[in-house]
């Protein structure tokens, strides 16, 4: 008897079919990018040309430009845009090594000790999503309106992040390269220090890009206050005497240095955490 | 003389049924090298974990030349499944680490961790990054950081387990050439049968539920491949593949039993629930 075999279960061949497989064409971010940008200004420039839109409310890319060089030349409030970028960078600057120095060993106690994290996660947590403009009035009252409040806003909305990215860093270390370095004699000291700390630098450097970013958008608050120069000043000024193009400068010099500090701050991290991929 | 004895352990996990390891008791000799053979659950692991000192026995004793062993210590240097380097330091000080956490000079580190690299063949490694090198030399640089700071005792908690075949017998190879010539008493725990066999001067099987020694055998292939006959002559010998056999039917039935066990103990669970 001759086994009767299912059709549905030979196998077919396929014949004179060419099975293409896709390749994935290379994408030039940087040009996506650049395009954008220049579609942007494009449409900026068509809208306010056609008078699309008042100039009180949108000036026209030329209008900024010019406005630009005038306060590159004269400054803004008879002081030097130069100083205004200085006085801002230099909170920033302040606000930023004081909470890396403070953030990172108290992320390190978070991450490493339940007792210290008992105590210290709820504050973090329960100040950390409150926007820094709702604290400003405290921050006046205790501190006064001089260079502390300021710089003290700053520092409270960069310290959140670097503190939660250290603690993070800290828990997702390897548990056998401590371990590791337990059985060639590592005290818990020299644990943190060669283990620990260059395990979790991949995401303490990413809490402080992400510290950086949050303290930008700090600026133009804490310059709310009492404030004579800096680029926050500038913009909330000249957004009171209705001199929009003004505040488009100041928003785009922001936005410049920003951009410039967050390239920076990720080639220092290829360069510092070479070995952690996601860095690249 | 014995080095390392262990002596009636008991180990449980907190809220566990049973013990992972359960009356456990074996002497460990000065040129030994023992190998802890079982499958999945038998507390190979657990075991080399306490003799580590990385956990505690809940009962019986563990020494180190006549000293309980209550914590970790550079006596007894470990080589991981995974390699555990420092990505952040390069081969040279990776191997130098345990010298650099006791405070020896720069100099005397390199000069042993230039004589480890051509131990373990990697002679001209020593600037390299840890991410640029393969699974097997990474394995290498762990075995050469174990052995820097001199240790009583090596442990090897699956060394090779994540090598390919062929990289995995260059290993076996490489780690009876470094026994042979540091002499030092060795505890390596595997679930590679023929791995066990080739390894062990002393071969310590394992069954689970709960982990306890059920045969020791002490082995003659590695004094072999340590006198000078290849590793392919060794394998291919009808005493080792007999071995290996009759090793492969001590883990085979003693899992069975264990199964058969679990399930008669599932099975009156059952009848008694009815």
């Amino acid at each position: 008897m001759t086994a009767q075999l299912d059709p549905k279960l030979i196998p077919r061949t396929v014949e004179s079919q060419t099975v293409a497989v896709k390749v994935p064409r290379e994408v030039n971010i940087t040009l996506i990018s650049s395009i954008t940008i220049i579609t942007l200004i494009a449409i900026w420039w068509l809208v306010t040309t056609l008078g699309w839109i008042d100039a009180l409310f949108l000036p026209s890319p030329t209008a900024v430009l010019q406005r630009f060089n005038d306060l590159f030349s004269n400054g803004y409030m008879s002081i030097s845009l130069w100083s205004h970028i200085g006085a801002s960078l230099g909170r920033i600057g302040t606000a930023l090594i004081a909470a890396v120095i403070t953030a990172i060993p108290v992320g390190i106690a978070i991450g490493r000790n339940k007792i210290v994290r008992g105590i210290l996660d709820p504050i973090i947590e329960f100040y950390r999503p409150i926007p820094p403009l709702a604290y400003l009035p405290l921050i006046v009252i205790w501190c006064g309106i001089g260079e502390l409040s300021k710089v003290l806003l700053i520092y409270l909305a960069i310290f959140a992040p670097i503190v939660i990215a250290t603690a993070t860093g800290v828990r997702s270390v390897d548990q056998a390269k401590i371990r590791a370095a337990q059985s060639l004699g590592a005290s818990p000291m020299q644990i943190i220090k060669h283990v620990v700390l260059p395990s979790s630098l991949p995401s303490i450097l990413t809490g402080i890009r992400i510290g950086l970013g949050v303290g930008w958008s700090t600026l133009v608050a804490a310059e709310l206050v009492g404030a004579s120069e800096g680029l926050g000043f500038m913009v909330q000024s000249s957004s009171q005497l209705l001199a929009t193009d003004v505040v488009i400068v100041g928003i785009l010099i922001i936005a410049v240095i920003a951009f410039i500090l967050e390239i920076g701050l990720r080639r220092l991290q290829r360069k510092l955490v070479p070995w952690d991929k996601q860095s690249q | 003389m014995a080095v390392l004895t262990v002596e009636h352990v008991q180990a449980q996990y907190p809220g566990a049924e049973q013990p992972v390891l359960k009356d456990v008791s074996f002497q460990l000799g000065s040129e030994q090298l023992m190998v802890a053979l079982g499958a999945s659950g038998s507390g190979k692991t657990t075991l080399l974990n306490l003799i580590a000192g990385f956990t505690q026995p809940q009962a019986g004793n563990l020494k180190l030349d006549g000293e309980a062993i209550i914590a970790p210590s550079r006596d007894r240097g470990v080589v991981f499944q995974d390699d555990v380097l420092l990505p952040w330091q390069n081969v040279e000080d990776n191997i130098a680490f345990g010298l650099e956490l006791a405070g020896v000079d720069k100099k005397t580190r390199q000069n042993r961790a230039q004589a480890l690299l051509k131990l373990v063949n990697l002679e001209g490694f020593g600037q390299r990054h840890i991410w640029e090198l393969s699974g097997g030399q990474r394995q290498r640089v762990g075995l050469a950081r174990a052995l820097a700071s001199d240790p009583k005792i090596l442990l090897m908690d699956e060394p090779f387990g994540a090598l390919d075949a062929f990289i995995r017998e260059q290993m076996q190879c490489l780690l009876l050439d470094v026994w042979k010539s540091t002499s030092k008493p060795t505890f390596l725990i595997t679930h590679d049968i023929e791995e066990a066999v080739f390894l062990a001067t002393d071969l310590i099987i394992l069954a689970p539920n709960p982990g306890r020694i059920v045969e020791k055998l002490e082995l003659d292939f590695a004094k072999r491949y340590a006198n000078g006959e290849p590793a392919r002559s060794i394998k291919s010998d009808p005493k080792f593949i007999e071995m290996r056999e009759h090793v492969l039917s001590c883990v085979f039935i003693q899992n069975n039993q264990d199964q058969y066990h679990v399930a008669q103990s599932d099975q009156a669970q059952v009848e008694k629930v009815e």
